[in-house]
């Protein structure tokens, strides 16, 4: 075996294959072969390194060094200087990183600061590679709950934990697991919510393409939790990528024996399958996903009866989001106590969030619940765009909370959010700078909510396009002091009477909006004579 | 899953397809809980999902027509009118909108002549919008087919659409 001196990393997403990272993968296979450093050079796919509109990027190990934009052209410069001659490429060098990239995992002493649980392996191992997650402590977990800990062992170790779930419901993990496991009925099943709909929100995409398996095995130490020996995940039709490195990884995990009949001589059976859903955001709602599921139209059920007790095909089911499942390995791996070293006393661990809109370096950051909004814009993100002014954000998605620049100090986790009448959501942070136009972002979620709105009950149903109308008159200039109390008053009854979240929820994005920018909305409407 | 691709051969008639639609449903027989799986493959077929195809479905599943048409205009991904050999899909999410993606559907419904959910005549393409593909770092986005194009400005979009026959 020739021993590897480079490992050439290079990140493969839906936004580095647009920019051209295959052709520029091929360009530096080529030219390796072409220096005859095939044996000593090794380039392999990774998942997003967190990062992007940075073009295609690599990492050079064992420097460690990112390069960014890099072209089909570039990869020559880079094999025969960086490669051979063993002087890096200046111009490429990425110069805005996230900065958890900066920090090397060598030094032990950052690691704290990087904080990534869920995000550890992705874009530096090959997600394709069952072996890579593997090396990387990967299903040790599993062995440790088969070996150690046992079913009522694993649902005591996430309890410990503290887990709650990061779809956004923050519902603590092991009730949940605890509840299906005691709920009679058989069999149970564990669904996993990959239907990652909510706009602003990729985090689960790039945890799916960066390591499959690792889902996997949260999604195996689920099973094995509550006496389920099957499991599907439900994950969005247009996540080509994420689909295809799944049953990849799914075929994987079966050839080595920790997929299907008495996984590693343990008595336990579990199998997974991969479910396409078709495009309706309301599926991202539990009952409502498992309805579809079904092979029916997307509709909320009634609750309770919940789908602990009464899920799938009427059988006991635990419904988890990509990112809660992924944190389950890790802590099974080193235990609750470690777990508990991250983030707050009421709420540990990390959280992942996609940040967006007018920031130097959009990308995928996972920090520390507790993280200050500040440090998450301006220490990984870089900080506002064009060095222009912190305006707000809307934080949580569509269905989240715009929050004003007195909210930059505020602790971000679930608990602490919720006293300013915030959501965590699904960890989608829009940021916007002085330029941004309050009422058009207004306009844009209502019509986003107008167009998901199932039909199933009335005051969503009727109430989305009403607001629709309305706040196209207040952005037309049309609008009056009415209309703002109007969009207030009937998204509070939407608030109290929707049958789901989807209409529950828009009231937050209009109240925080008039709590933080009251003024610029008034000063839209017509003034009274 | 991942074998099925999109249909690229217009030229086959639909008549030649329902055999093959027929293949799907025997596999799916009697199984109403399969229904958006087999529509999934029947649209990766026909390219829409065509009034005989829907009744065969229905009958195949032992599911109602009515609860087939019921799912099929539930969700967006299904159509039920024949669409263009390239669909071309605007993002409308949030983060898509605040970077001008409207102005970007106003071209791209100019350029095509089409209006959102129309196909050309000479079936080349489709336009729809989408809420949300999950690149919003890239905002504006746009999807073609299964290639994601972001940064999009509305003068970009004679190049991008000349790429698609």
């Amino acid at each position: 075996m020739n021993l590897v001196r480079n490992h050439v990393l290079i990140s493969i997403d839906a936004g580095t294959i647009m920019a051209g990272a295959r052709a520029v993968e091929k360009a530096l296979v080529d030219e390796i072969n072409r220096q005859g450093l095939a044996g000593e050079i090794a380039v392999l796919e990774t998942g997003s390194i967190g990062a992007t509109g940075q073009g295609v990027v690599i990492v050079v190990y064992p420097e460690g060094l990112y390069y960014a934009n890099v072209t089909s052209e570039d990869a020559s410069e880079i094999v025969e200087e960086h490669l051979l001659k063993g002087r890096p490429v200046k111009r490429l060098i990425m110069t805005e990183m996230p900065r958890q990239q900066v920090i090397r995992k060598e030094k032990a002493g950052l690691l704290k600061e990087q904080a990534r649980i869920v995000l550890r392996n992705s874009g530096v191992i090959n997600p394709e590679n069952i072996d890579e997650y593997i090396a990387e402590g990967g299903y040790e977990g599993i062995e440790r709950a088969f070996t150690e800990l046992k079913p009522a062992g694993v649902i005591k170790e996430i309890k410990d934990s503290g887990l709650v779930g990061r779809g956004g419901a923050a519902f603590t993990t092991a009730m949940k697991w605890d509840f299906a496991s005691k709920a009679p009925g058989d069999p149970k099943y564990i669904i996993c919510n990959a239907d990652e709909g909510e706009p602003g929100t990729f985090k689960d995409r790039l945890i799916l393409e960066g390591d499959p398996h690792k889902l996997i095995e949260g999604m195996m130490l689920a099973g094995y939790a509550v006496g389920a020996a099957k499991g599907f995940i439900y994950i969005r039709g247009e996540y080509a990528l994420s689909i295809e490195r799944l049953e990849k990884a799914i075929t994987q995990a079966r050839l080595y024996g920790l997929l299907g009949e008495n996984i590693l001589e343990s008595g336990f059976s579990f199998d997974l399958a991969v479910m396409k859903g078709a495009g309706a955001y309301v599926c991202g709602e539990e009952t409502a996903l498992i309805e579809s599921l079904e092979g029916k139209r997307g509709h909320p059920r009634n609750k309770p009866p919940y789908p602990v007790t009464e899920g799938l095909w009427g059988k006991p089911t635990v419904v988890n989001n990509v990112e809660t499942l992924a944190n389950v390995p890790e802590i099974i791996r080193n235990g609750a106590a470690w777990y508990r070293g991250y983030g707050t006393d009421k709420c540990p661990g990390t959280k992942v969030y996609t940040i967006i809109g007018n920031v130097a370096t959009p990308g995928l950051i996972e920090a520390e619940m507790g993280t200050t909004l500040r440090d998450i814009i301006y220490e990984y993100a870089g900080g506002i765009k064009e060095g222009k002014k912190f305006k707000g954000a809307l934080v949580g998605g569509a269905a989240g909370a715009f929050m004003g620049p007195e909210m930059l100090d505020a602790k971000m986790d679930f608990v602490n959010l919720k006293e300013y009448a915030a959501v965590l959501g699904s960890g989608a942070i829009l940021v916007m700078d002085e330029s941004t136009d309050i009422v058009g972002m207004l306009q844009s979620v209502l019509h986003f909510f107008k167009h998901e709105s199932c039909g199933h009950c009335v005051p969503c149903r009727l109430g989305t396009k009403q607001l629709v109308e309305i706040v196209d008159r207040i952005a037309g200039g049309k609008g009056k002091v009415e209309d703002i109390e109007s969009l207030v008053k009937i998204s509070e009854v939407m608030r109290d009477t929707s049958f789901c979240p989807l209409g529950q929820s828009l009231n937050l994005p209009i109240s925080s909006s008039l709590k933080y920018f009251r003024d610029e909305v008034y000063g839209r409407v017509q003034q009274p004579a | 899953m991942s074998q099925e691709k999109q249909c690229q051969c217009a030229e086959v008639q639909e008549e030649e397809l329902y055999p093959r639609l027929e293949e799907v449903i025997t596999e799916h027989r009697g199984k109403g809980q399969d229904l958006i799986m087999v529509l999934h493959k029947a649209q990766n077929l026909f390219g829409y999902l065509p009034r005989k195809a829907q009744e065969m479905v229905a009958e195949g599943l032992n599911v109602s027509l009515n609860e087939v048409y019921g799912v099929i205009t539930f969700y967006n991904f299904f159509s039920t009118v024949p669409q263009g050999r390239n669909s071309v899909k605007v993002c409308l999410g949030t983060a898509c909108y605040v970077r001008g993606s409207q102005e970007v559907l106003d071209k791209a419904q100019k350029e095509l002549g089409i209006k959102v959910g129309g196909t050309t005549e000479d079936r080349r393409y489709s336009l729809d919008v989408v809420r949300c593909i999950g690149a919003c770092g890239l905002a504006p986005a746009m999807l073609v087919n299964e290639d994601v194009y972001g940064r999009v400005k509305s003068p970009h979009l004679p190049d991008i659409l000349a790429k698609y026959e």
